[in-house]
């Protein structure tokens, strides 16, 4: 291609306006007003926000002021929903629809702590490895494995003769393995990012790994962060029923969805809505944190500005 | 490569060293015993039966032997199972839950991509509000509900597939599908929200604009780099699918290895509980250190070294 | 390059699985055992089958080593002792042609008949003794030896200070078998039929020790049907002996026992018709389908001889008051738990032996039940001397293992407690083995469990409570006077009279209430219409022998 001459003619000079140098075209927003903003115009973060705040005031409320009591037995056994009772009976005559609020509490709060709790451990623990690489990332990553590896089941029993049952020995357990997923997502997030031009240029400039996980890579990992978590929650919920099967969780009468589901599951054939509501109200709920955490994603994905 | 090959073939030993260790303090500080019954039965007998499997020996002494077990893959007989050895238990149970896993697990990433994909293509459109439904759906159902679900439904009342047991493809179909299922729902999410990341990258665009198709610029560009995460979630999940689940396995009486791993914990059958946990141990580390080795073909960029500098 | 290379290992992934998946299901193309699910087939493919699941793989297939019930469900159709029982567990000739008993009950002489074993051997009088001999070395391990303790010199060989010569077991010859008893036991002739009285083919088994492993040449059996195959976890094949003295009334050809674990998926398929029984120990009813069956008129209802309790600790402080397991004992309804949780028809139990036990049909009258005016009372007195102000100062545990069906038993009976008492219950479920220890050291207030008998004798509902170092007691309760009357029964050669004695033992037992019983047993089960004579005794023994299908 050889260089075409340029005529001079074709520029005029057409001076500077001080005044507009500092004009912006857009009117300036902080970068959490904007994520603000984006996430309350996507309309299936709003449509999860709300469901979930339904559930939540649901399960404060419904148990302080229903007739029933969450154990009551009501004489009346596996009863379909009905006026009295909107989501029947089980088994041993309670009312399914307190049952489920009362359970609600149990599980939502179970499936926020461990996934909060996997959240940080799992950040931290793969960004770290994946960051330093070498023998530091080989024996990190060989842990993880190695607490995959040895028999879950077992060290719950095992936890259950060191501790009495309880929430806090269930939340132990569920974060003795939870945040391994997290940890190698995010390591293999932090393995893409990390040789890419602008963490180079981090580096170069003299900034420390602190700086580095939080400013560069988390951010850019965000979105896989975010899918993990909300596999999180689901896995807390129905592992919490296995763990009430060895006897670590809340004990019965108390009743988790996952509890109720998995008993539930049982009677599909002939007593459907005693796994119908459980299973319905847990979709609910992981499809309100799906859609936030898509939600927020989108919000905070920089390159996704319009 | 050869070096890091080695170098991690040394991790590998000494991460199974670490998880035979840390099972067999475990089990014995588990309660319960092999031989423990509803019914007692003479002590004279519980004594003998426990000096037959070594349970009387001193704790370095047991200790040794499974770690020599371990070292020469003989694990010794099941003391539930008389006269049945944990070789051929897993010998018998694992190419049924191997062939169960695969199959599931094409379905997991088959089908888990293609939604993947789609959402990511149709970003906030309706495609992508019925794939993430679908993903979500995957994800909040749990496989044993699914499995009795879809037992139920297409077992039963439509007489489509046999109810349970293991005679021939058409039994794994079902159990396949309820494997796959929610792991696909995972994999759905974790490909669209690594693809949009792509899509947003100056090289999409440019491939756009240059012309590229939708799809072409999919299957040259952005899949490969956006499956960097998939890949990570797939090497312990091939693991630990391939060597059996026990809730499907005994929803549809599959005779697979999965139910070993729970039963024999529950039976504290501790010469399978030792077969068992090694067995798998193997097979995750070495899925682990294929994805690692995985990621460097697909990623150029990330560089495999035994040591950093 | 790169590409191609990549091409190249996804085509050698894809061809890796196709040929794995082949292995997987090829093993087992080659016998079809599936089970038919169009029931009318049957007669026109000639074979008269039976279709049956079991719930777990069997631990054991050696008579001498089983335990379990699975275990015992397949033994008992392809080994046959001196005995076996018809419906109303009344020993019948089997092994043994005749027998004689002497006059103070101490001896019995067996004449066997002319039978064989499943490779031709003839089966003989050493068959016996040399399988009663093997259940009793204390080598060998058998955990079940001591139901052979009634048989003289048996415990004391079994507990290694006396030796094999002792026994009370003579071999007169091939035929004649003389058996000399410690003390007259009555039940001594329903014992012969148990699977550790079975025969050992000797030459067969002290040439292969590991048997019973699998399926195969070496598994030489004497009974109905022959173990044909055996794939371990995935199903059991029986085909009929022919070489089985009663062949001719052996209409069975075959009997294909799957293993399925899961309740519902056995229920799915029995309605699918895939199975042809459900019901113990051919898996069992699963608790949420009970009614349905039961509105369609499918259900049936069988007697079991067995009680299910919650034991009471007495060395547990409060559990120690007599007053308070009084209270406990009574306030529980049992007819309401049967009918709106159980489901099976139980019988509310207010004694220690259930009443399908011969000569404990009536009852004994110890305590009404739901009796909530007498509970009260009594645990007025229990908390006065226990120094507690009122009821809700009192909190109990109930431990049980986790299962869905004793989980609802605690909650029902957690609720009548709290409604009718005012105390507090907590309940505390945990594994099984963890469940057993805790149980075994004493570790709790009230505990579920469950007693079913081996053979049709009130003996083997009592006789654990005779001490408190009896392994299976768990009370820490004893008491001298009812200790001497167990003694006495063993003793006892009139039916009647020692059939009083331990009424007699039983009144002791509750009085004081080491043990509160809740319900006897039964076993609900459902049948094709096709099949003929599947009917259980009390002991949930089947005789598939008697079984035919359309």
């Amino acid at each position: 291609m050889t260089q075409q001459p340029i005529d001079k003619d074709l520029f005029r000079v057409v001076g500077v306006n001080e005044d507009d140098s500092d004009k912006l075209a857009k009117k300036s927003v902080s970068f959490w007003k904007e994520v603000f903003i984006r996430f309350s115009h996507n309309k299936m973060a709003i449509a999860g926000l709300v469901i979930l705040a339904i559930i939540i005031l649901m399960a404060i409320t419904v148990p302080m002021f229903s007739q029933y009591k969450y154990s009551d037995q009501l004489g009346v056994y596996n009863s379909p929903p009905s006026a009295q009772f909107w989501f029947g009976t089980d088994d041993l005559g309670r009312d399914i629809f307190v049952r489920i609020w009362a359970g609600a509490r149990i599980s939502l709060f179970i499936g926020i702590t461990a996934a909060l709790i996997d959240l940080i451990i799992g950040v931290l623990w793969g960004s770290v490895s994946g960051l330093a690489g070498g023998r530091v990332d080989n024996i990190m990553m060989r842990i993880a494995d190695v607490l995959t590896a040895v028999p879950y089941l077992l060290v719950v029993i095992v936890l259950l003769v060191v501790m009495q049952p309880g929430i806090v020995p269930m939340i132990i357990a569920l974060s003795i393995t939870g945040w391994i997923n997290m940890a190698r997502i995010v390591r293999g997030e932090v393995l893409s990012i990390k040789n890419q031009e602008y963490v180079l240029a981090a580096r170069t400039l003299g900034a420390s790994t602190g700086h580095l996980i939080m400013k560069h890579l988390i951010p850019n990992a965000l979105g896989a962060i975010l899918v993990t978590m909300t596999l999180t929650i689901p896995s807390a919920i129905f592992t919490e029923s296995f763990l009430s099967y060895l006897g670590l969780g809340v004990p019965a009468p108390r009743a988790s969805w996952g509890t109720m589901a998995s008993d539930g599951n049982k009677a599909i054939a002939d007593y459907p809505w005693r796994l119908i509501f459980p299973a319905v109200f847990i979709s609910l709920t992981i499809f309100a944190f799906n859609a936030i955490g898509d939600g927020l994603r989108d919000a905070l994905d920089p390159k996704l500005r319009k | 490569m050869i070096n890091y090959i080695l170098k991690r073939l040394m991790y590998i030993l000494l991460a199974l060293f670490v998880i035979v260790t840390v099972t067999f303090f475990l089990m014995r500080l588990a309660p319960g015993s092999p031989f423990a019954n509803e019914r007692n039965f003479p002590p004279q007998i519980e004594e003998k039966l426990n000096e037959t499997y070594g349970l009387n020996n001193p704790w370095y002494i047991q200790y040794k032997d499974y770690l020599i077990d371990t070292a020469t893959f003989n694990f010794g007989e099941s003391m539930k199972y008389k006269a049945r050895s944990t070789n051929d238990m897993i010998a018998e149970s694992f190419p049924v839950s191997l062939t169960l896993g695969i199959e599931a697990m094409l379905l997991a990433i088959g089908f888990g991509v293609l939604i993947g994909v789609i959402s990511a293509l149709y970003h906030n459109k309706f495609p992508d509000y019925l794939a993430t439904s679908i993903a979500v759906l995957g994800i909040s159902v749990p496989s044993f509900i699914l499995a009795g679900l879809m037992q139920y439904f297409l077992a039963y009342k439509l007489d489509i597939f046999p109810t349970a047991g293991w005679n021939g493809f058409i039994y794994s179909i079902l159990p396949a599908l309820a494997i796959a299922f929610s792991h696909a729902g995972f994999i759905a999410k974790l490909t669209r929200s690594s693809m949009l990341e792509q899509n947003s990258s100056d090289y999409v665009k440019m491939a756009r604009a240059k012309g590229l198709g939708k799809w072409t610029v999919v299957f040259r560009h952005t899949l490969r780099n956006a499956l960097l995460p998939v890949v990570t979630y797939l090497g312990p999940l091939t693991a630990g699918v391939v060597t059996g689940s026990f809730i499907v396995e005994q929803i549809f009486a599959v005779p697979g290895l999965g139910k070993h791993f729970v039963q024999s914990i529950t039976n504290r059958d501790y010469t399978v509980i030792m077969g068992t946990t090694v067995f798998y141990s193997i097979i995750l580390l070495f899925a682990v250190f294929i994805v690692d080795i995985l990621y460097s073909i697909i990623d150029p960029r990330i560089k495999l070294k035994g040591a950093k500098k | 390059m790169n590409k191609n290379k990549k091409f190249f290992l996804l085509a050698l992934l894809a061809a890796f699985s196709l040929v794995l998946a082949a292995c997987g299901f090829g093993g087992d193309k080659g016998t079809d055992t599936k089970p038919t699910t169009d029931g009318d087939n049957k007669e026109s493919s000639g074979k008269k089958e039976l279709n049956v699941v079991v719930a777990s793989e069997p631990p054991s297939l050696h008579p001498q080593l089983a335990t379990d019930t699975t275990s015992g469900a397949v033994l008992n159709e392809v080994f046959e002792g001196l005995t076996r029982l018809d419906k109303d567990t009344v020993p019948q000739k089997a092994m043994a042609e005749d027998w004689e008993v002497s006059e103070d009950g101490l001896t019995y002489t067996f004449t066997l008949r002319d039978a064989k074993w499943s490779n031709g051997d003839p089966v003989v009088a050493g068959d016996f003794a040399y399988s009663w001999e093997w259940a009793l070395n204390p080598d060998n391990m058998s955990e079940y030896a001591a139901l052979l303790y009634p048989i003289k010199g048996a415990e004391a060989y079994n507990n290694g200070k006396g030796s094999a010569d002792d026994l009370g077991i003579e071999v007169k010859d091939d035929k004649t078998l003389v058996v000399t008893l410690e003390n007259p036991t009555a039940y001594f002739l329903e014992l012969t039929a148990f699977k550790t009285y079975a025969p050992l083919n000797q030459k067969v088994v002290e040439a292969n020790e590991d048997w019973y492993a699998n399926a195969g040449e070496q598994f030489v059996t004497n009974g109905p049907f022959k173990l044909a195959d055996w794939k371990h976890n995935a199903s059991i094949t029986l085909e009929k002996n022919e070489d089985y003295w009663d062949a001719d009334n052996v209409k069975l050809e075959k009997v294909n026992i799957g293993m399925v674990e899961g309740e519902s998926t056995a229920v799915t398929m029995f309605k699918k018709g895939e199975i042809d029984f459900l019901g113990s120990p051919f898996q069992t009813v699963a608790l949420d389908s009970i009614d349905a069956f039961r509105s369609e008129g499918k259900l049936n209802i069988a007697d079991k001889a067995g009680v299910y309790w919650y034991k009471l600790n007495t060395k547990d402080k409060v559990m120690a008051n007599e007053n308070i397991r009084r209270a406990l004992t009574l306030a529980m309804d049992r007819q309401g738990l049967i009918d709106n949780v159980l489901k099976g028809e139980q019988t509310p139990a207010l004694g220690m032996v259930p009443t399908v036990i011969k000569g404990f049909e009536e009852d004994r009258g110890y305590f009404k039940d739901n009796d909530i005016e007498e509970a009260k009372k009594a645990l007025e007195a229990g908390l006065k001397e226990l120094g507690l102000a009122k009821a809700s100062d009192l909190t109990i545990a109930i431990s049980y293992n986790t299962s869905e069906a004793h989980a609802s038993v605690a909650q029902y009976i957690q609720e009548s407690w709290s409604k009718n008492l005012g105390i507090n219950t907590t309940l505390d479920n945990s594994e099984w083995q963890v469940y057993l220890e805790k149980v075994n050291m004493g570790d709790y207030q009230v505990g579920r469990m469950g007693w079913i008998a081996d053979y049709n004798d009130a003996y083997t509902f009592l006789e654990m409570y005779a001490t408190a170092e009896n392994g299976n007691n768990d009370t820490g309760w004893e008491n001298p006077k009812y200790k001497e009357l167990i003694e006495a029964s063993n003793k006892e050669v009139d039916a009647e009279k020692r059939i009083q004695i331990l009424k007699d033992a039983e009144a002791i037992a509750m009085k004081e209430l080491p043990v509160a019983p809740i319900y006897y047993y039964t076993d609900p089960s459902v049948v094709s219409e096709r099949v003929t004579g599947m009917e259980a005794d009390i002991l949930g023994n089947f005789q598939l022998k008697n079984v035919d299908v359309k």
